[in-house]
């Protein structure tokens, strides 16, 4: 095994190109559990953290660029106003000890469906910068980010540069369904956000398909009938049927399975609970303060 | 390859390490410090945990080749870097140990002084102090890990609520106490230490 320590995103690119079959390591909160347990070998490993731009965050005027570094303690502490669903999702990964090194950059290379950033990037809309010497870089949208189980749209000479993430310009939630509160892969997980900028809502799905998704058909049928009953201007309580249309969609856009952690039925049943609380939750927060841009955290 | 970090305040080189090797690893098995231990090598438990850079971690997840030129901070050495915050930092830190802990003296390290229950005349941080004074320590094997992340969070915070205790402990587990000895222990080292002020 090779351990290549680039000091500069450009030696870093360079590397890459070179063994394009590299595995980079950021937290190696992922890939040292691997290497420990033999169960991955790579021949070169390919260590991010001397690039300090990848540990850094920029707001902006309508998006935050994160790096993909930045530990998920760093997001929580700082970017709770700017992104409060990924700052709740962040806030339940794992333990203080690996939140201090984990990112989302890491979230995004496993590509896991049980990853905690992704119901909050997808329900945000983000953004994913990644280059590669040869080609340069390009933008990802989130909805093309996730190709299969573990897989994702990089290709083997790329690097994650920043996530882009519009600006919360309304409420946002996340729940995550586990046995406790710290130290729990998610049975499953949900985000939502609210974009009163646009008049619509977006959603996010974890554990409860082979990748993370989107609950489009919930998504339409709310953006809809909020609409229809002037919902967004009148600001009134949404009606329970409603919810529970949207709740029952939730669960419809889950394609689970059953495993050590629950079973499909009741991941189905947990998205559905979860999507309808979520729903209520934001829209209280918009609803009052004068529809505010806090999280209702 | 060969590594060259800080531990306990001092310039270690270790030679032969393997690329894929862990930090935690290095330490136990390359620099004959075996407080962090190895419990999961998963970062279940946190038994492992350091201050990398000033940071709790688990080094079993850090990569040796990652601490190159960085600062690590370990139980052998929080003696020492407690005493050192206090005479030279109060209310801070400066995230090492300025002298530093003698790499001899880290590996002779023993909780005992001149008695291994009370630890009296011991060099013992404020918190390892309270640990035994509140009866937090039964196997002990967790106890390095906890010690850690307890002191870096009176580091952070002088008077964390038990909700504060709960969540900065909550990547840190323990078999034998059921973690009410080891809350009261951080509530005793965290009212010692406002007595102190
Ligand atoms: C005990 C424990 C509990 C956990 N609990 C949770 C949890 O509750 N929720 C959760 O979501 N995750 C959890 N995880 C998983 C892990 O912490 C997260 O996935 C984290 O986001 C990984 O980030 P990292 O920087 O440590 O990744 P690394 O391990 O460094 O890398 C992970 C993957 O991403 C790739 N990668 C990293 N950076 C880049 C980049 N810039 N460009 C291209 N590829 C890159 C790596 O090659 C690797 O394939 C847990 C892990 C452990 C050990
Ligand atoms: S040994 Fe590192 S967390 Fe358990
Ligand atoms: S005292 Fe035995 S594991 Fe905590």
């Amino acid at each position: 095994m090779d351990f290549l320590r680039p000091a500069s995103w450009e030696e870093a690119l360079a590397a890459k190109a070179e063994h394009p079959t590299a595995v980079p390591i950021a937290g190696g909160t992922d890939v040292m559990v691997e290497i420990n347990f033999d169960h991955r070998r790579p021949e070169y490993l390919l260590d991010l953290n001397r690039i300090t731009e990848l540990n850094e965050w920029h707001v902006g005027e309508e998006k935050v660029a994160l790096g993909p570094s930045v530990p998920y303690t760093k997001i929580m502490e700082n970017l709770r106003t700017e992104l409060p669903g990924l700052a709740l999702a962040s806030h339940t990964v794992a333990s203080p000890q690996i939140r201090n090194r984990g990112g989302v950059g890491g979230n995004l290379g496993c590509a896991s469906p049980a990853g905690d950033s992704h119901p909050a990037l997808l329900s945000s809309g983000a953004d994913v910068e990644v280059e590669s010497q040869a080609r340069g870089s390009r933008l990802i949208p989130i909805d093309e980010f996730y190709k299969g189980v573990k897989r994702n749209a990089l290709e083997q000479d790329e690097l994650i540069k920043a996530i882009h993430i519009p600006k919360a310009d309304g409420p946002q939630q996340f729940s995550k369904v586990g046995t406790r509160n710290a130290m729990v892969i998610a049975v499953c997980a949900f985000g939502l956000a609210l974009h009163p900028s646009t008049r619509t809502v977006r959603t996010g799905i974890g554990s409860a398909a082979p990748t993370p998704v989107r609950a489009k058909a919930a998504e339409e049928f709310l953006n809809a009938a909020l609409e229809e009953g002037g919902f967004w201007d009148s600001g009134k309580i949404i009606t329970p049927s409603i919810a529970k249309q949207f709740a029952t969609l939730a669960s419809g856009a889950c394609n689970p399975i059953d495993d050590v952690r629950g079973t499909a039925n009741y991941r189905r049943h947990a998205v559905g609970v979860m999507a309808r609380r979520n729903l209520m939750w934001t829209w209280e927060s918009y609803r009052g303060e004068g529809r505010t841009l806090e999280g209702a955290a | 390859m060969r590594v060259n970090f800080t531990v306990n305040g001092r310039q270690q080189e270790a030679d032969d390490v393997w690329e894929g090797e862990s930090l935690l690893y290095v330490l136990r098995e390359r620099m004959g410090l075996p407080g962090s231990k190895n419990a999961c090598e998963q970062g279940e438990c946190g038994s492992c945990t350091v201050r990398l850079d000033g940071v709790p971690v688990c080094s079993c997840l850090v990569a040796a080749g990652q601490v190159e030129g960085r600062e690590v901070v370990t139980v052998e050495g929080l003696a020492d870097y407690a005493k050192h915050r206090e005479d030279s930092h109060p209310g801070g830190a400066c995230g090492s140990v300025c002298g530093g802990t003698d790499l001899q003296q880290a590996r002779q390290w023993q909780a005992k002084g001149t008695d291994g229950q009370t630890g009296e005349g011991g060099e013992l941080s404020p918190i390892q102090q309270a640990f035994i004074d509140a009866g937090a320590v039964q196997c002990g094997f967790c106890t390095p890990g906890l010690l850690v992340a307890a002191d870096e969070l009176l580091e952070r915070n002088p008077s964390p609520s038990d909700g504060d205790i709960r969540e900065a402990l909550s990547g840190n587990l323990c078999r034998c106490t059921g973690y009410e000895k080891i809350l009261d222990a951080v509530r005793l080292a965290a009212a010692r230490q406002e007595e102190a002020v």
